[in-house]
C-alpha cells in the first residue's frame, strides 16, 4: 500500500499551540512520526541575562501560562541555593500551597482537553467547570487568575492571611466529590476504557531511554518525583504518597494524574494546617547574590523542571538555563505513537500533556538561506557528528 | 461588516503565547462565562472564521504563518490582540526572534490587554467591537 504523510499543525483545530508532527502513515497505521517545533521560541534565556534577579522572576513566570508558578518555583531553589538563603518555614508551606493549586488546575485542565480529544465534550465542560473555583482561590489570594508572582527569592511575596484559610479548605473540600466522580468516568466508563487502555503504550525501558518526566514516567511504573527524590519547600514536612501505575498506556496517564489531584489535595490540607499554627516572617530579605553556581528543581504538574542560573556576584544572572519537562516527554512519542492508528495518535500525543511553550528553547538559523528551523533527522546527525567530533578530539 | 455581528466565528492563532490567553479563550467558551449562547464559536478552519484571536508576540516562524492565514480567511475578517504580548511584545520586545507586534504585519481590530485579560475582559472587548461594527 502506498505510504502518505498526514501533517497535524502547525495551526490545527486539535492544539492550541503551534507545533508541527508529520505522521507518515500506511492505511491507518502509523510508520514514522517527525516532530518539528520552534514556531514558539522567545529567547528568554537569553533575556533573561538582561534582568535582575527578581525581574528574572517575572520573565521565567512568563514561559508557561498553565504550569506559571513551577517556573518561579525552580528559580528560586536555583538562586536559594546559589546563595545558601535559608527560607522562614511559613514562606515553604505558602510555596507549597500554590505549587499544588497550580497541579489542581493543570491537571483538571489536562483532564478537560483529553476528554474533548476523544470526542467526549461532556468531560471537556465539566472538568473546566470545576477548574473555576481553584482560580477563584487563585485571585484570592495571590489577585491573579493565572501568573500568580508568588515566588521572591528567600521567600514569598504575599502571605497567606487566616481568614483565607477557611475558604481554601471549603473550596478543596469540595473539590473531592469532583475528583470521585472523574474517577469514576475514566475508570468504570466502557468507552472511555476502549479508547484508551492498550493505547500508545509507553514502557518502562522506553522511559529510561528517552528519560521521560513527571506522570508520563510514573504511569509506565517508574516512581520518579522530585517532591520526594530531593525534597525541598514543605513536601517533607507534609505526608503524601507518589502515584504510580504500571500499564504505561493513556489510561494509566490519566488514572495517574486524577490520584495525584487527591495527594494534592492531602498536601494542601496539610499545608494549612500548619500555617495555623507556624507564625513569623514570610521574607529572608535577602540583599545580595554572591558568584557562583545554582541548581533548582520543582516537580511541575508535566514533570520536573530544571532551572540553572550562574551568577557574577552582580544584580543580573551571566548565564540562565531552563529545561522543561515536556522536552522530556515529546520525543517519547516517537515510541508511544508509532504503530498506532491514526485516530489514537491525536489522544497519544496529548497525553503527555505536551507544553510547547516550555520545550521551546533554541532555535536555528541556517545563515545562508534565512532558514530557520531543524527537523528530528538534523538534530540527530548534529549530536551524532559531536560525538565523533568528541570521539576525535580525545583520540579515543 | 454588519453581517458578522450576529454570530461571530472565531479561530485561535496562538504566536509564541505562554498558554495563558489561549486556555483563557477557552475558559470564556466553558460553562462559567459560556460566549457559545452568543453564538461566537471557535473553529477549526481559517476558512469559517470571521474574527482571528491573536495570542502572544509573534516569532520569524510563526509570523510566516499569520500572514499566510490571513491572506486565507475570508474578508472581511477582523484580528483581535488578546493579551499584553499581542499588543505591545512587552518583555519580549528585545528578543532576537521577535517578528514585532502583529499590528505590524496584519491589520489588527481591537486590542484585549492584560497578563492575561480576563475571560470577562474578553467578553467587554468582543461587546466593544460589536457595537463599533453595529456603528459603521
Amino acid at each position: 500500500m502506498a505510504k502518505t504523510i498526514i501533517p497535524i499543525g502547525p495551526y490545527h483545530p486539535l492544539q492550541e499551540e503551534p507545533e508541527f508532527f508529520k505522521l507518515l502513515v500506511e492505511g491507518e497505521k502509523v510508520l514514522e512520526l517527525e516532530i518539528e517545533l520552534g514556531y514558539n521560541h522567545r529567547g528568554i534565556e537569553k533575556i533573561a541575562e538582561s534582568k535582575s534577579y527578581d525581574q528574572v522572576l517575572f520573565l521565567v513566570e512568563r514561559v508557561c501560562g498553565i504550569c506559571s508558578t513551577s517556573h518561579p518555583f525552580a528559580s528560586v531553589n536555583a538562586v536559594e541555593e546559589l546563595a545558601d538563603i535559608k527560607v522562614p518555614e511559613r514562606a515553604l508551606y505558602i510555596r507549597s500551597i500554590i505549587g499544588e493549586l497550580e497541579r489542581l488546575h493543570s491537571h483538571l485542565l489536562w483532564l478537560g482537553l483529553a476528554g474533548h480529544f476523544i470526542g467526549y465534550n461532556t468531560v471537556w465542560m465539566w472538568a473546566w467547570r470545576y477548574r473555576e473555583p481553584v482560580l477563584d482561590i487563585f485571585e484570592k489570594i495571590t489577585g491573579n487568575r493565572q501568573h500568580y508572582a508568588m515566588m521572591k527569592i528567600g521567600g514569598v511575596r504575599r502571605d497567606i492571611e487566616s481568614d483565607d484559610i477557611p475558604e481554601i479548605w471549603k473550596m478543596v473540600d469540595g473539590l473531592l466529590p469532583v475528583l470521585d466522580m472523574f474517577k469514576g468516568v475514566v475508570m468504570d466508563d466502557p468507552v472511555i476504557h476502549a479508547r484508551l487502555k492498550g493505547v500508545g503504550i509507553l514502557t518502562k525501558e522506553d522511559v529510561f531511554e528517552y528519560g521521560a518526566l513527571g506522570p508520563t514516567a510514573r504511569a509506565s511504573g517508574v516512581a520518579i518525583d522530585v517532591r520526594k527524590d530531593d525534597p525541598y519547600a514543605a513536601y517533607p514536612l507534609v505526608d503524601w504518597q507518589v502515584i504510580t501505575q504500571e500499564e504505561g498506556d493513556v489510561f494509566a496517564k490519566a488514572v495517574v494524574r486524577i490520584l495525584e489531584m487527591y495527594e494534592s489535595v492531602k498536601i494542601i490540607k496539610g499545608c494549612l494546617d500548619k500555617l495555623k499554627v507556624v507564625g513569623g516572617e514570610i521574607d529572608a530579605k535577602v540583599k545580595e547574590i554572591p558568584p557562583g553556581e545554582g541548581i533548582g528543581r520543582h516537580e511541575a504538574p508535566r514533570g520536573e523542571v530544571f532551572h540553572y542560573v550562574r551568577s557574577d556576584g552582580s544584580n543580573r544572572p551571566v548565564r540562565y538555563k531552563i529545561r522543561a519537562p515536556s522536552y522530556m516527554n515529546v520525543p517519547t512519542n516517537q515510541k508511544s505513537v508509532v504503530g498506532g492508528t491514526i485516530s489514537d495518535a491525536t489522544i497519544t500525543l496529548a497525553a503527555v500533556d505536551p507544553c510547547y511553550c516550555c520545550t521551546e528553547r533554541v532555535a536555528v538559523v541556517d545563515k545562508k538561506t534565512g532558514k530557520k528551523g531543524l527537523t528530528g533527522q538534523d538534530l540527530i546527525k548534529l549530536s551524532q557528528e559531536k560525538t565523533l567530533r568528541i570521539k576525535r578530539e580525545m583520540v579515543v | 461588516m454588519k453581517a458578522l455581528t450576529k454570530s461571530i466565528w472565531v479561530f485561535h492563532f496562538a504566536a509564541a503565547s505562554c498558554n495563558n490567553c489561549d486556555i483563557e479563550i477557552l475558559d470564556a467558551l466553558t460553562p462559567r462565562f459560556d460566549l457559545e449562547r452568543f453564538g461566537i464559536l471557535l473553529v477549526g478552519s481559517i476558512r469559517h472564521a470571521d474574527v482571528i484571536l491573536a495570542t502572544g508576540a509573534i516569532s520569524h516562524k510563526a509570523a510566516v504563518r499569520l500572514k499566510r492565514l490571513y491572506e486565507q480567511a475570508p474578508k472581511p475578517c477582523l484580528v483581535v490582540a488578546v493579551g499584553a504580548c499581542a499588543c505591545s511584545m512587552t518583555m519580549f520586545r528585545d528578543s532576537y526572534n521577535m517578528a514585532g507586534p502583529f499590528d505590524g504585519l496584519v491589520p489588527v481590530h481591537a486590542y484585549i490587554p492584560g497578563c492575561p485579560p480576563k475571560p470577562e475582559a474578553m467578553i467587554m472587548g468582543v461587546v466593544k467591537l460589536i457595537k463599533a461594527l453595529k456603528k459603521g
